[in-house]
């Protein structure tokens, strides 16, 4: 195990998309955080059901996406492509379906390779099953085991990253966000996630050295993404979903004290934190994954990226073509973007472009600001343990939101502004060491989880 | 202050659950919903009084904030928190007939599909509403449905989706439940859906929140 004390990226000028102080060199020869951005295209089925029955169908789909793909990055002259593979329910209940789709894209991408000269890396992201049990057993059990198969059948396939989105400590934070409890946020993400992050990337990491796949990353998707989605429709105050992201950092940063390298995931918007602490690359998805859903971080998620997502788009027909071909070329053209201002040495100028554009805006947004980025990332190394990490992250992310909205920084709803005080007071509250924040936890919504399954009892 | 059915109304409509509770801040240390309830009844109070005249009063304001968009989920989970902890106090009166739930809402997440965050949210809110809620989980089979709804034969139905591969499940199980039951109504939520698609697959609505999913209960219940 590794545990960062310290920052790769100490200063805001720093972290910058493309570049990453440990870069991640696939076995194409594809290099990942050493200079480039480069797309990562996601895509998945159009609404169709994944059985026996349809399997032919679900092929012809995933080989005709391939080619579009592969065709569109081609004629752009992309310097290089990441394709994720995001399996569905089905293909990890029947691991050895994900391994076909594996075999059938990386087949692809090396044919692709071989005739363009454009060096390429498949990641392939498991489900986490563990999802379906409640309470979560986590550690043991057929979801687990069916989940960790899949694994091995993806690395076998020829899978060069292997990641997954994974949801332990979701069945009680799912519970605090939709409460507003900031207690319930903080224990669930800084004390059952992020055991579970740290146990379950032993298991990752383990298969990956095994089959030489790299250990990619994470994400708080299932928990920071939801407080963001449901902030967006109006259900959450933008304040609460700030906070979530700034508390997700400590538990997705266990992937990488547990073997990760990165890339992170996608959907990891925390992923600037991990990249200032790690120095390892991030993939990150703006605008560009308004395909797959919408985000009021369209501009500032590219700031720092090291890859350039979409998030996942369905195999669908538009005006032009397929949907994910469509899509390649705007991450294509949005990469090209990219390079050419490191290239023209304007690189930090287009970052505080995208970081000012939005940052006025939305909290959530603000709290990825390079330089509160840095404040988190550094208020996290300070302390010890995922509960004290994540208390700390979300202070500096409270104060920093406070001294902004003063300031006239930053626009807060009117109906969110007797948030303030209120998750101040809720912040303030916060038990300074984890055991009383377990008691709490347990007395709250012990109903809700085994303590078992994080390996606290 | 106002009598104790208002006192109620109010300590639902704030959220205020019981007396250590310590939100909301301004009525810390004051009896909440657990109290009052317990107090209107020993002060002869009718259980349909108390259920008609103070507790859905109280969540029919702060509903309709949300439904407005001035209150957020957290308020009204709060406020249904409190109605909840307030029905405790009148389960004997529904067992014995002489209160009774508007109905019974049976819920999934359809077949292959874990997500279960809407779901979870429809069963908070429906329950804070006066509904009996049964909960089926995630991953549901359409027998599932088929095997409960035979034991409850006069429920409605909401199934939860999250993925367009898990969309279509939806209306499997909606033939399979209606080649059964024919009148029992489903309906359908989650980010992928509208309400074009319920209408393709013959389902009975499409509610993109659950404060709307009851609201429309609540106008074909009365």
């Amino acid at each position: 195990m590794k545990t960062y004390k310290s920052l790769a990226i100490n200063t805001p000028e720093e972290l910058i998309f493309g570049s990453s102080p440990n870069p991640v060199k696939c076995k194409s020869g594809l290099v990942i955080g050493g200079g480039l951005v480069y797309p990562e295209i996601n895509f998945t089925l159009p609404p169709m059901s994944i059985e026996e029955s349809t399997w032919h169908t679900v092929e012809k789909h995933y080989n005709q996406i391939a080619v579009e793909v592969c065709n569109r990055a081609k004629r752009l002259k992309i310097p290089g492509l990441v394709v994720e593979f995001e399996q569905l329910p089905p293909m990890t209940m029947n691991p050895e379906w994900g391994g076909k789709i594996t075999e059938l894209l990386q087949n692809h991408l090396q044919n692709f390779q071989s005739e363009s000269g454009i060096p390429t890396a498949l990641r392939v992201t498991v489900v986490d099953l563990r999802d379906a049990d409640r309470p979560p057993i986590l550690r043991e059990g057929n979801s687990w085991e069916k989940t960790r198969e899949a694994f091995v059948c993806a690395a076998q396939a020829g899978a060069d990253i292997l990641s997954i989105e994974s949801i332990g400590g979701k069945e009680v934070h799912d519970q605090a966000l939709v409460y507003g409890d900031l207690q319930g946020i903080v224990t669930s993400l800084g004390s059952l996630s992020w055991r579970d992050m740290g146990w379950l990337w032993d298991e990752i990491t383990s298969i990956a050295n095994e089959y030489g796949c790299i250990s990619g990353g994470d994400t708080a998707c299932g928990f920071s993404n939801t407080a963001m989605q449901l902030a967006g429709k109006g259900m959450l105050p933008s304040l609460l979903a700030a906070l979530d992201r700034a508390a997700s950092a400590p538990r997705s940063l266990a992937a990488f004290e547990h073997g990760a390298v990165g890339p992170s995931k996608d959907c990891a918007y925390e992923g600037p934190i991990i990249k200032a602490i790690t120095g390892a690359p991030i993939s990150m998805e703006g605008k560009s994954s308004c395909c797959a859903h919408f985000s009021p971080l369209g501009n500032i998620a590219g700031a720092a990226a090291d890859l350039w997502s979409n998030e996942s788009v369905q195999n669908v027909r538009l005006l032009s073509g397929s949907a994910p071909e469509a899509f390649m070329e705007l991450l294509a053209y949005d990469c090209r973007l990219f390079n050419i201002a490191h290239k023209k040495n304007e690189a930090l100028h287009l970052r505080d472009m995208l970081v000012d554009s939005d940052i006025p805006l939305n909290v959530e947004a603000l709290i990825l600001e390079p330089k509160i980025v840095i404040d988190i990332a550094q208020a996290i190394v300070n302390e010890d343990g995922g509960y004290k990490r994540t208390k700390a992250a979300v202070k500096v992310a409270f104060d920093a939101i406070a001294k902004a909205v003063s300031e006239g920084r930053v626009e807060i709803a009117e109906m969110e502004k007797s948030w303030l005080p209120r998750l101040g007071s809720e912040i303030d509250a916060l038990p300074d060491n984890e055991e009383e924040a377990l008691e709490n936890l347990k007395s709250t919504y012990g109903t809700l989880f085994q303590p078992k399954a994080y390996g606290l009892e | 202050m106002g009598n104790i059915l208002e006192q109620l109304a109010i300590c639902i409509e704030r959220g205020k659950v019981n007396k250590d509770a310590k939100f909301p801040p301004a009525l810390q240390g004051q009896d909440g919903a657990d109290e009052l309830t317990v107090k209107a009844l020993d002060q002869g109070y009718s259980a349909n009084d108390i259920l008609k005249k103070s507790l859905m009063v109280g969540m029919k304001i702060v509903g309709d904030k949300f439904g407005a968009g001035k209150a957020f989920v957290p308020d009204l989970l709060i406020a249904a928190k409190a109605m909840n902890t307030a029905m405790e106090h009148l389960k004997v009166y529904f067992e014995s007939g002489e209160l009774k739930h508007r109905g019974t809402v049976v819920i999934g997440t359809v077949s292959g599909d874990l997500h279960d965050i809407g779901k979870n949210l429809i069963r908070m809110v429906l329950k804070g509403d006066g509904w009996n809620v049964i909960d089926l989980g995630v991953d549901v089979h359409a027998d599932k449905f088929v095997e409960v709804i035979s034991e409850n034969p006069d429920c409605y139905i909401g199934l939860s989706a999250l993925l367009t591969t898990t969309m279509v499940n939806m209306k499997t199980t909606n033939d399979v439940i209606k080649s059964k039951f024919p009148n029992t109504k489903i309906y359908v939520g989650g980010a992928p859906l509208s309400q074009d698609y319920s209408d393709e697959i013959g389902t009975d609505g499409y509610f993109p929140d659950p404060y709307s999913f009851a609201q429309h209960l609540s106008a074909i219940a009365s």
